[in-house]
């Protein structure tokens, strides 16, 4: 099974979730899809064995071979190639990699670069594999680089720390998931922001659930969304400033508040009797 | 004018309440920028009654027109992103994992691919008592999330500009990727807001490390500082070894998140609490720092996504 931890807002705490439901497990794999800011191996403390760098091709100019027609850039709708004249010149940082421009060009005039977008690194932290995407500092393109760190899942259990937001990297990464898990908090930022990643799952037809992490903190507003929606709140984890402090050491927080490793176990436990 | 732009790396660090809070106690004239499409928030906390509404019209989208389609596949085949299927009986086009690249269309022999424009969110310009504000909403899962802030951006440069603004405060996304980049484009100053903790710290390096590889000029404000007093020297430790300023220390308050529930900013709604204070030295030094600096062209580079 392949549940995604995601949010909609950052700093809400899935990688708290996240991390506690895989060390729940006995035996499972994380995957840190926050490709921008991974944050999980902090809690985690993976040995890293293996390093893989992600390249997306991009054209490079064969000068001698180019006669300057133009095709490629006019293919090209990310406006990463301009001709003028007898100059071409390429942008590789705005190539989506669609390679349009290798197809058009008549005379064979570019050739395969590549550019590097970011790292997968796996790894192991006692009985739970992990992996990681690290987006290249300056890369804008996060979504092939959450693909690829997918791509290693393998195993019965595979828990997605998803990145924040709605757009593109969150989506890619709750796609590939059986089931995602939204956590949110009590405030309006929460609330607010719960509701935008309600509306993504329900439009790709997702099943999902809500926890409420730092309980107590705000008003029952989202709460009371939740419930007038139908959506089910599977756990609400309390606001502890021990909890915060804990987190801002690395303490996974069932090592904090040792009750919540328990109710961490019982939910693993409904999801994948439930959804497997 | 000069542009403040408040970033994090990490989410959930206090951004959107530090933008809240300074553009309450600037002043001088200004315009509130919202660049954090995909989660916007700060409208929660300003009241902004919405004047214009536009949509966001980009992203294409294949169009096949069924009876011109041969099925011979070849969309598919060139796809590079596995967003056509040709099962079922012609090409199925997944609209989440296509990019807009148009190859399809282009290189279809029977001219069966139309590339459509999709309209992929609001924007909108807004009137508050803190000023004019310019801010948006994507569609819930949409792409092109840095057109949209390049876009934002644009606009409330011009109107800044028309207006004879001194400041543009900008909200940003949390992150480094694609938002983050289109909304460093101009900007004066980045605020970094962080907090004590390992992320805030991990995640703040790598935003410290992009905004040095753009040549962004940056200063740093550690929210929540006494959630982890050591962790905090360790942050200003490490941006003074970067010569980074740090500006403020902000306390953890509950009185912040309660200002957040009451939809007002903190130094509106608790003035006199010691995190109210901390944001009035917050902007009595960002302000200074800022308008030390000549004005004229920054080297920022253009953005990509415009």
């Amino acid at each position: 099974m392949r549940i995604a931890v995601a949010s909609g807002k950052g700093g809400t705490g899935k990688t708290t979730v996240a991390v506690s439901l895989a060390l729940a497990a006995e035996k499972g794999m994380l995957i840190d899809c926050d490709v921008e800011a991974p944050n999980s191996h902090l809690f985690l403390g993976p040995e890293i064995t293996e390093s893989s760098s992600l390249q997306v091709p991009v054209p490079e100019l064969i000068e001698e071979k180019c006669n300057y027609c133009g095709l490629c850039r006019d293919i090209c709708r990310f406006n990463a190639i301009t001709v003028f004249g007898e100059t071409a010149m390429i942008f590789p940082e705005m190539c989506h990699g669609c390679g349009g421009c290798f197809l058009a060009c008549p005379e064979e005039a570019l050739k395969r670069g590549s550019r590097e977008i970011g790292e997968v690194e796996v790894g192991q932290a006692g009985q739970l594999s992990f992996v990681q995407g690290r987006l290249r500092i300056g890369e804008a393109m996060a979504p092939p680089l959450i693909k690829e760190a997918q791509a290693r899942a393998k195993g019965p259990l595979v828990i997605f720390d998803a990145p924040p937001g709605t757009s593109c990297p969150m989506v890619t990464c709750v796609r590939a998931a059986d089931f995602t898990l939204l956590v949110t908090e009590p405030t309006p930022f929460g609330h607010h922001d719960l509701k935008l990643a309600v509306a993504v799952l329900r439009q790709l037809e997702r099943p999902f659930a809500v926890i409420i992490n730092k309980d107590g903190l705000g008003d029952e507003r989202v709460a009371h969304w939740c419930i007038a929606e139908g959506i089910d709140i599977l756990m609400r984890i309390p606001f502890s400033r021990e909890a915060a402090k804990g987190c801002a050491a690395r303490q996974p927080i069932t090592e904090v508040l040792p009750e919540l490793g328990p109710e961490f176990s019982a939910l693993l436990a409904n999801l994948q009797g439930e959804k497997s | 004018m000069k542009e403040i732009l408040i970033l994090s790396g990490k989410g959930g660090t206090g951004k959107t309440s530090v933008t809240g809070s300074l553009a309450a106690l600037i002043t001088d004239s200004k315009v509130l920028a919202d660049c954090d499409v995909d989660a916007a928030d700060l409208h929660l906390l300003l009241a902004p009654r919405v004047a214009e509404e536009h949509d966001f019209v980009s992203g294409v989208l294949p169009e096949v027109a069924g009876e011109r389609c041969v099925q011979c596949g070849l969309c598919a085949e060139q796809c590079a992103y596995d967003a056509i299927t040709m099962a079922g009986g012609g090409p199925l086009i997944d609209p989440l994992s296509c990019e807009g690249c148009g190859v399809c269309g282009w290189f279809c022999p029977e001219e069966a691919i139309t590339m459509q424009d999709t309209t992929c969110g609001v924007w909108l310009r807004s009137t508050s008592k803190y000023g004019p504000m310019l801010h948006a909403a994507l569609h819930p899962g949409e792409e092109n999330s840095g057109k949209l802030v390049s876009l934002v951006k644009r606009e409330a440069r011009e109107l800044a500009e028309a207006q004879g603004a001194d400041w543009l405060l900008t909200d940003g996304p949390p992150g480094i990727g694609c938002p983050v980049i289109a909304s460093l484009s101009g900007a004066d100053m980045v605020l970094a807001v962080t907090e004590p903790s390992a992320s805030g710290l991990h995640d703040l390096e790598r935003l410290l490390e992009l905004a040095a590889h753009f040549k962004v000029k940056t200063s740093v404000c550690i929210n929540k500082w006494d959630l982890n007093k050591e962790l905090s020297q360790q942050i200003a430790e490490r941006c003074q070894a970067q010569a980074i300023p740090v500006l403020a220390r902000i306390p953890f308050a509950k009185v912040a998140v309660e200002s957040v529930v009451q939809g007002v900013p903190l130094v509106e709604w608790s003035p006199d609490s010691p995190a109210a204070q901390a944001m009035g030295e917050l902007w009595a030094k960002l302000s200074s720092l800022v308008g030390e600096e000549e004005d004229g062209q920054t080297n920022t580079p253009p953005s990509p996504f415009s």
